[in-house]
């Protein structure tokens, strides 16, 4: 019974196709493997490829970024002060001039001595990516340094010059100097200087604060108020995201104006505040 | 992909490896200096404002 059925088999087993045909069979079959590794290996190179493209973009954004910034923020700060020797009219009387600045022109330059001894970027009209990309910006229709309200400005925290890097460093009392035309405005972080605790500032607003994007009250005229309520005092406020490389939060700094202005002519070099108190 | 550009560049060794650095140079500095400025508004990573 099984012989019969091996012979039945064996019956039925298809011919073997003549030698010629048999060659170009193999050909045919190894031209298309030839062409699926082919594939394969184009799709491999691309992917490699994809990952190199993607860890060039890495380097842009955190180093090459800093050398169009540094550039800029140079060139912005020759602008101003080339504007600020230009001799004007100045008021007699010594009262800061209201500022008015176009979106995209450098205005003022701030110094924090906290986030390093010399530390100090020119500052532009404007919060667009544009401008933000060569140095932190000022939120257009919020008040100018000195004013009532709350002077809100923004910056890159990594890439563009990491001008906020450490902004996550700043402690009670640490002075936030803004430096115009004709006066050096110093503000203080809020909270208590004494215990170092940033959330114990009599006013009731924190010195710094971690926030959802959306939460624009932050640079409200009194911050944490109403986005359309009056000014309490004379704030300034700064903008960073946070995480460090991220940008699913804000990490915000409030400051408040400390004293009266000081005349550029009689401190040229500026306030005490710039030097460690 | 690799292969086939290698097969296209004129010259010897020398010349179709220095004509490969070139070509990655030229590469790097088309994508650093035009697409990466170009492309990074549209990106979500250096987004620093309340409410924008």
């Amino acid at each position: 019974m099984s012989a019969e059925t091996d012979t039945a088999r064996w019956e039925t087993r298809p011919e073997l196709p003549p030698r010629g045909q048999g060659v170009r069979e193999r050909a045919r079959r190894r031209r298309a493997g030839d062409v699926g590794r082919t594939v394969v290996r184009g799709i491999g190179q691309a992917l490699v490829t994809l990952g190199l493209v993607v860890l060039l973009f890495v380097v842009y954004e955190v180093w090459v970024t800093d050398l169009l910034t540094a550039q800029r923020q140079g060139e912005l700060s020759d602008e101003l002060q080339e504007g600020w020797d230009a001799p004007t009219v100045t008021d007699p009387g010594g009262t800061p001039a209201p500022i008015d600045v176009a979106l995209g022109q450098p205005f003022a330059v701030l110094h924090i001595p906290r986030l390093g001894a010399d530390w100090s970027r020119v500052v532009v009209e404007g919060t667009g990516g544009e401008q933000l990309a060569q140095g932190p910006g000022h939120y257009a229709g919020t008040a100018m340094p000195g004013e009532q309200g709350n002077v809100a400005l923004a910056g890159h925290r990594v890439g563009r010059g990491s001008p906020f890097l450490d902004l996550d460093r700043m402690r009670p009392g640490d002075p936030i100097v803004v430096e115009t035309a004709d006066f050096w405005f110093v503000y203080r972080v809020l909270g208590d200087a004494a215990t170092g605790d940033l959330g114990a500032d009599p006013s009731g607003i924190p010195g710094m604060q971690i926030v959802r994007p959306s939460q624009v009250d932050v640079i409200a005229p009194t911050p944490d108020g109403a986005t359309d309520g009056a000014a309490t005092g004379a704030y300034l406020t700064v903008t960073t995201c946070h995480p460090k490389y991220s940008a699913r939060q804000r990490l915000i700094v409030h400051a408040v104006l400390d004293g009266s202005p000081v005349s550029r002519t009689e401190a040229p070099d500026g306030p005490d505040a710039l030097r460690g108190d | 992909m690799y292969t086939w550009i290698w097969r296209q560049l004129p010259g010897g060794t020398p010349g179709k490896a220095a004509l490969s650095l070139v070509l990655v140079l030229a590469v790097c500095a088309l994508l650093l200096f035009v697409v990466f400025p170009w492309i990074e508004p549209s990106l979500p990573f250096s987004d620093v404002t309340v409410d924008q």
